[in-house]
């Protein structure tokens, strides 16, 4: 029995280590030199450089691109992360209060049209999508890079999962003491899906910040990157250099990696949670 | 549905209209291009299409390179399902194991969840980088000259390794909370029945997990098919010339690099198609589970 419980022990030792090692890593490499990495390799121990480096990429106009900085990619990236995270959660809720609560005669139709959205991930319809968005003038604004992303199904889904849990007394004792939908949704409904609500904004921030591709086919013009945009644009600066700015390129990934490796390790429950019942 | 609803002849409609319209908007009416463009042939220039009927999808099908293409993304697509699959199984069962330490081995765990592609890949690539890379170093040790970037099948290697590493919290996190809602009465009688661990995990818990493990199954063949996208693009840095890519890579490639308007739009509907199989997979296995619990 003794024996089995270390050997759990070190699947578990090695597995965390193989998934946590890189991200360590490359924290600890940003913090050298570049010249120095090139002739050394990676580094698992901290260098002196971390203020000069963090403070190049975040600061320096033309880092990478020559008119935009660390921070302004970095302000984007939040510009997008909470934009779409708030315009899922508005739309979704208003949604599916509306499928759930009210009785109507395209209902079903309404809620199909919606639930179809599932069937197409954006990276199959990019090419008509990017042909669109240009035909109605929205390449390079946040508009453009955040609305199309809201047209999936996700959110409603999940809201109309919640709604559908609260208990009808509400509803018809809300009705008794003559509460309209308006309020009925702004006194009652909302207040009960805080919890919802607060997991909701988590995913979906996640899930804007981390978004690759639709920026970078939205963004041509600088002020408009995202960090992972960023990241594109640095790996082509590289193709040609003598010694790569590795310190650079990996302090931009941390940065990159930094709010979603947070938010994951500080609201560990409430995203498993949102994760793993969404299903049902 | 609630039994009390409200009625109003114009409420529903105005809180479903801010959906609807991003819906029809962004969604809708680009399928309906890509359909569309999928018959005709585009002048690059603009100047007019003509349609062509399906000769775009002979184009696309009949065509060498969009086989071995193919070939290579069903490949990519089984390797990263099956190891991230049981390497997430293996890790999800042994912390369900221990006692000590249960909740910081959970923390790490999950901990690099979030990460992007893009960021995976660009770590990945400095792990397999020519003059700084740890795991070049470790092959040269093995005898094996890797050389990521250049040799098709170095590089394919080096995206399935970087394309599984990011997937396996996923699963861990599934497959964990599998195992915690099994009933404990379940696991005592099997206990008591059977000696071996192995034995057991194989003929009790492994069945029992089956609906998670089919679940889970479906989203990471999506994940490999799309999601996977940013790793590759990073990988590749857009000389696919002798590098291994996906399906979805192509389009992306033949639609913005190559200009070939017509022949994206129609593997894009050819994907559409394998995306709505694999849907109709997945519901009709949740409606079936639903029927068990």
């Amino acid at each position: 029995m003794h024996r089995t419980r270390i050997l759990d022990h070190a699947v578990l030792i090695l597995g965390a280590l193989f998934l946590t090692l890189p991200v360590v890593v490359a924290f600890m490499t940003s913090t050298h030199e570049a010249a120095e990495i090139h002739s050394k390799g990676l580094m698992l121990s901290p260098g002196g450089h971390f203020v000069e480096t963090y403070e190049t990429v975040l600061t320096r106009q033309g880092g990478f691109t020559g008119q935009v900085t660390g921070a302004r990619m970095m302000m984007n990236s939040f510009i997008l992360g909470i934009g779409f995270a708030v315009g899922k959660i508005v739309l979704s809720m208003l949604a599916a209060y509306a499928i759930v609560y009210f009785r109507f005669r395209f209902a079903t139709l309404a809620f199909w049209v919606i639930f179809t959205t599932l069937l197409l991930p954006l990276e199959v319809r990019i090419m008509p999508s990017y042909e669109v968005m240009s035909g109605l003038g929205l390449i390079n604004s946040y508009t453009g890079l955040i609305v199309p992303l809201l047209a999936s199904a996700t959110g409603t889904f999940y809201f109309r999962q919640f709604f559908k849990s609260v208990p009808e007394e509400l509803l018809e004792a809300a009705r008794i003491d003559g509460a309209g939908p308006f309020k009925f949704f702004i006194d009652v409904l909302v207040p009960l899906s805080k919890t919802m609500i607060a997991a909701i904004f988590i995913i979906m921030f996640v899930y804007g910040w981390n978004q690759y591709l639709w920026p970078m086919l939205m963004t041509t013009d600088e002020r408009f990157f995202t960090l992972m945009r960023g990241i594109k644009q640095i790996l082509q600066v590289w193709i040609g250099s003598q010694i790569p700015d590795y310190n650079e390129a990996f302090a931009l990934a941390v940065l990159a990696m930094l709010p979603p490796v947070l938010i994951v390790v500080i609201f560990q429950s409430w995203f498993i949670k949102g994760l793993t019942e969404s299903d049902k | 549905m609630k039994r009390v609803q409200f009625s109003s002849p114009l409420l529903p409609y105005l809180f479903l209209a801010p959906q609807l319209a991003v819906i029809v908007i962004f969604f809708y009416w680009p399928s309906v291009r890509a359909i569309q463009s999928s018959f005709y042939l585009e002048d690059p220039f603009g100047f007019g299409s003509t349609f062509v009927g399906f000769d775009n999808y002979l184009g696309v099908l009949l065509s060498p390179e969009y086989l071995s293409i193919a070939r290579f993304t069903a490949i990519f697509t089984a390797t990263v399902t099956f190891f991230s699959l049981a390497l997430g199984l293996l890790l999800a069962v042994k912390a369900d194991a221990v006692i000590r330490g249960n909740a910081a081995y959970k923390t790490l765990l999950i901990s690099v969840y979030a990460i992007a592609p893009p960021v995976a890949g660009l770590i990945g690539m400095m792990f397999f980088d020519q003059h700084i890379g740890p795991f070049v170093k470790i092959a040269a040790f093995l005898g094996w000259d890797m050389k990521v970037g250049l040799s098709y099948f170095d590089t394919a290697f080096a995206m399935i390794f970087v394309a599984v590493w990011k997937q396996i919290p996923y699963n861990f996190i599934f497959f964990l909370s599998g195992l915690q809602a099994l009933p404990a009465s379940v696991r005592e009688a099997a206990a008591i029945d059977c000696r071996s661990g192995i034995k057991r995990f194989w003929t009790v818990i492994f069945p029992l997990l089956a609906p998670t493990a089919f679940f889970l199954l479906i989203i990471n063949v999506t994940y490999a098919l799309f999601d996977t996208f940013g790793v590759i693009d990073v990988m590749v840095k857009d000389k696919a010339a002798n590098n291994p890519i996906t399906l979805v890579y192509k389009v992306y490639m033949d639609g913005f690099r190559g200009n070939d308007i017509g022949g994206s739009s129609a593997q894009s509907v050819i994907l559409m198609i394998v995306v709505f199989v694999l849907t109709v997979l997945q519901f009709r296995f949740i409606e079936r589970r639903i029927h068990y619990t």
